[in-house]
């Protein structure tokens, strides 16, 4: 089922870092900016697969701690001349705690599979 | 409204500088280029591979018509400026259009020059600047049918040898007229010259030496079609084709007509500007205190300096360019730069192996680089060249300076140093799985000029760096005559102009206390710097406030955060101190009782010591609680910081040792722990010459001798191999200590981040160490004072910190669903 989930205050997540969020469908790294804006994505760098959530926080972009690709933290997306794209989580913010808009396991593998074919 | 900003000129320096423009200001200027070319802007230094028919004009463009259109910019191709009206500000074109400007860029370029010879006028006589040159000659190659015509070229020179290549590519029988008595005179010796000649002769080009011009001739004809060349000693060279390739001087007329000053060229002052403010001028139509450019690398250290001043930025000064030049003609790979003539005070070094084709010639002046030559083999010509700009003292590595900085070869690639040999399906970076062939199709396709690009677009060498050497290589060889060379002046990384010697002056000169203080009051470009800025700004913060500086956690790399290393699969390896590599039963029970307990085998690393692998993130805390038990803390193996003291047994123990290195190294250890390095640190010390604790591959190697002990810097044993360079002797174990800490605190203040001691001392130079730790008595105990002074601060166990539920470990533990 599709829901909006819980996860904890702003404060749980460490100022221009970011902690992990294990679930079934594989980890989920939100990350905390600068400016105190939260962005949720697959913690997986498109590159070769690196944990993004270890990385280099700076700005609204994450430099992955294996090779350095530089995502940009809104879209998921490399920083040219780098390609590829990392999955984008929803965000929502109320009094201070954060909610991630996670899709259900099959419903998301099928629209996946839409998307691919 | 927008300023407008009028162009003039549509080559690679006026479109290089409109681009570098558009990054820096792109709402700036409404920008409009004025081309006498009919074509976009095109990549001259290709020209060569266009006539040798390996390319053609659609795969050197630059900018294609829909570049302009894209970024908004007005193209007119094809149009003569007639006049510039520096009253009104406005220029003038042959038909007629008048364009206002509020800023003007010239960037005319030059013309070749043209013999006044009689004949010079000929049809089937050419030059060799643009494209329109390169169509010419191919169109008398394929109408005379190429093999059986013929070419003259007069003038060898770099580019009339790179003509002369691609026509006899074209099949035509080509010979080369050249003035004096050695080929590229400018940039090469005699002897170079003849081994050049000898192999170009061996392709086939006919040579015509220390010989004049005297008359071109032509047929009687209608047509008056070139039919030879007759020099001054009466012979006649028949020809269908004569390329003039003797020189070329700047187009300067357009703008000596409207009253702006010029001399050989339009003279430029360090903001690109010339005598009329309101006016630019960028590339080889310039002339900047007394010389003028006909290369590419210096055309783009002046765009990106007009640029800066055109976006109103007010920094950025354009000093000049130290140039060099390199030949590529298949299979010979030639490299030149500064003055190699032997004047007065000069003293040449040489390496000559005919049979091979190599030749290699270094001329130093007081113990610095004023010119190398390198013939067959150039491999290491960047680095030379590196250490002629920095103007480095060699004295202490004279020995193997011809030998290059790789001559224990480098990990990785095996011995394949010849780039030109290798297939396109070559592997030249092993760390990211880059071949050849990835390299030329990135630089082709992606129109890359520098190492910084190659390092971008691919990732070839930009991990550990080991075939750096390759990539310039590679790079010379698809960019043909000559291509931008690594600026002088490094800045620290994409977010600033500054280098990262002006950063830390300026840290310590304005009391700088935090990474935002340096960034604003720096202007930073970026508004929270970068990977690569944060870590070295919080590193040289930490280096020169000590006891101030709170360090920023958030600016360091996952493993100096989380005190552990990260591995492939995202889990840690945690590795304990084991002082001078000597441990004892109960250390080994707990580490023994942790990896059981989390059922991960033990690892002896290379540093001497034990490492536990496959540790979750979340499990840290609570395995640093238990190792601490044991008295265990963390080992840094994780940091850029002071790592192991190797130690072999000593006289202790061992029936040839001198001291005792045992002993000794678990005192090293337990004084130079937890200091914070530009990159990682290794000590070793052994007990005799036989040196069992591989001292000479240290950052800093001890060597127990009957009279005391050697002290050996800069080794290093990984990605490069590089034997240590001998500092000096002493007597007695508290010396040591004192140069060590002075060796550590000046690396310390002087290494740029992420730079090992070895790459720090090959760019500063062994002489210059010795003169500040062995020479200077004084300064030496003030280096090892700070330095002590600082480990009060840093002596601080992180492990025991964070362990079990001390301290702010929310980092280490996993999120939680609240469905």
């Amino acid at each position: 089922m599709s829901a909006w989930i819980e996860i904890g205050k702003i404060e749980d997540i460490p100022l221009r870092g970011a902690r992990v969020l294990k679930t079934g469908n594989g980890d989920i790294a939100v990350f905390r900016s600068v400016d105190n804006r939260i962005f949720a994505l697959q913690d997986q760098c498109p590159h070769r697969g690196g944990p993004l959530s270890q990385g280099l926080v700076h700005d609204w972009r994450v430099t992955c701690p294996l090779h350095g690709f530089v995502i940009e933290l809104a879209s998921g997306a490399a920083v040219e001349p780098d390609e590829g794209c990392a999955e984008r989580y929803q965000v929502r913010i109320k009094g201070g705690v954060i909610s991630l808009f996670l899709e259900a396991g099959l419903e998301k593998k099928a629209r996946r599979e839409k998307v691919t074919a | 409204m927008k300023q407008k900003l009028v162009v003039i000129g549509n080559g690679m320096a006026g479109m290089r500088t409109v681009e570098e423009l558009l990054k820096l200001a792109p709402d700036l200027y409404d920008i409009t280029v004025f081309g006498a070319e009919p074509h976009g802007n095109y990549n001259r230094i290709l020209l060569s591979p266009v006539l040798a028919g390996e390319k053609t004009l659609d795969e050197i463009m630059l900018n294609d018509e829909r570049w302009y259109d894209e970024n908004g910019v007005t193209l007119h191709k094809g149009v003569e400026i007639i006049e510039i009206d520096r009253v009104n500000r406005q220029v003038k074109t042959a038909n007629g259009i008048q364009a206002p400007y509020d800023r003007l860029l010239l960037a005319l370029g030059s013309d070749p020059v043209i013999l006044p010879v009689p004949g010079s006028d000929l049809s089937g006589v050419v030059a060799f600047r643009n494209i329109h040159d390169v169509e010419a000659m191919l169109e008398v190659a394929a109408s005379r049918g190429a093999n059986r015509s013929k070419a003259v070229i007069i003038g060898g020179g770099l580019l009339g040898l790179e003509a002369a290549q691609g026509l006899l590519k074209q099949g035509m029988d080509v010979s080369v007229i050249h003035l004096m008595d050695t080929l590229m005179e400018l940039q090469l010796d005699d002897v170079a010259g003849a081994m050049l000649r000898r192999s170009l002769k061996e392709r086939g080009i006919k040579f015509h030496m220390s010989a004049q011009t005297e008359s071109i001739l032509g047929a009687k004809s209608k047509k008056k079609r070139v039919t030879g060349v007759k020099l001054k000693d009466g012979s006649k060279i028949p020809a269908d084709m004569v390329v003039m390739a003797v020189g070329i001087q700047p187009r300067k007329a357009l703008a000596q007509k409207a009253g702006i000053h010029c001399e050989r060229g339009i003279v430029v002052s360090d903001t690109m500007q010339t005598f009329d403010p309101t006016v630019y001028a960028v590339g080889e139509c310039v002339q900047h205190r007394g010389r003028t450019y006909g290369l590419a690398a210096p055309l783009f250290e002046q765009a990106k300096v007009c640029a800066n001043q055109l976006a109103q930025l007010g920094h950025g000064a354009y000093k000049g360019s130290v140039v060099s030049t390199r030949l590529k003609v298949t299979g010979i790979d030639l490299f030149s730069a500064g003055d190699f003539s032997d004047g007065e005070g000069c003293e040449s070094m040489i390496f000559k192996d005919a049979s091979r084709g190599v030749y290699k010639k270094i001329v130093l002046k007081n113990d610095r680089i004023q010119g190398a030559v390198f013939l067959g083999d150039a491999v290491d010509a960047p680095w030379c060249f590196q250490l002629m700009r920095d103007q480095v003292d060699v004295s202490a590595n004279r020995n193997s300076l011809l030998f290059g900085r790789a001559t224990l070869g480098n990990a990785g690639l095996g011995v394949e140093n010849a780039v030109l040999a290798m297939s396109e399906q070559t592997e030249i970076c092993g760390c990211n799985g880059v071949s050849k062939g990835d390299v030329i199709d990135a630089i082709m396709k992606k129109k890359l000029f520098t190492l910084d690009d190659v390092r971008a677009h691919t990732k070839a060498s930009s991990s550990c760096g080991s075939c750096t050497g390759l990539v310039q290589q590679i790079l010379a060889f698809t960019l043909g005559g000559d291509y931008s060379e690594a600026p002088a002046k490094k800045p620290l990384c994409k977010c600033t102009d500054f280098s990262h010697d002006e950063l830390r002056k300026s840290i310590t000169d304005n009391n700088l206390k935090t990474i935002p203080g340096v960034m604003s009051y720096m202007e930073w470009g970026t508004p929270d710097g970068c990977a690569m800025c944060r870590q070295a700004l919080n590193y040289y913060l930490l280096c020169a406030w000590p006891e101030e500086y709170v360090d920023d956690g958030q600016s360091r790399f996952i493993n100096e955060r989380a005190h552990a290393n990260i591995q492939q699969d995202g889990t840690y390896s945690v590795v304990p101190r084991t002082w001078g590599g000597l441990t004892n039963p109960q250390e080994l029970k707990a580490v023994a009782d942790c990896a059981e307990r989390l059922g991960v085998p033990v690892k002896i690393t290379g540093g001497q010591r034990l490492a536990i692998p496959f540790v979750k993130k979340e499990d840290l805390p609570e395995v640093w609680a238990e190792l601490g038990k044991a008295g265990l803390i963390s080992g840094y193996a994780y940091g850029k910081a002071v790592r192991s003291v190797k130690t072999c047994v000593g006289k202790g123990l061992c029936r040839f040792g001198t001291q005792d290195s045992l002993g000794f190294g678990i005192e090293m250890e337990k004084i130079f722990w937890g200091a914070w390095t530009p990159h990682k640190f290794k000590m070793g010390v052994s007990g005799c010459p036989r040196n069992c604790a591989e001292s000479t591959i240290k950052d800093f190697g001890v060597i127990g001798v009957e009279s005391g002990w050697e002290l050996h810097v800069g080794g290093t044993c990984g990605v490069r191999v590089r034997v240590t360079d001998l500092l000096c002797k002493v007597a007695s174990n508290e010396e040591v200590t004192e140069y060590a800490a002075a060796f550590l605190q000046l690396y310390r203040e002087e290494g740029h981040y992420m730079e090992r001691s070895s790459a720090w001392i090959e760019r500063i130079g062994l002489s210059y160490v010795k003169g500040r730790i062995v020479e200077d008595a004084e300064g030496r105990k003030a280096l090892s004072a700070r330095f002590m002074r600082s480990q009060r601060f840093v002596q601080k166990d992180p492990w025991a910190e964070r362990a079990g539920a001390v301290g702010d470990v929310k980092e280490y533990s996993p999120l939680k669903m609240e469905a």
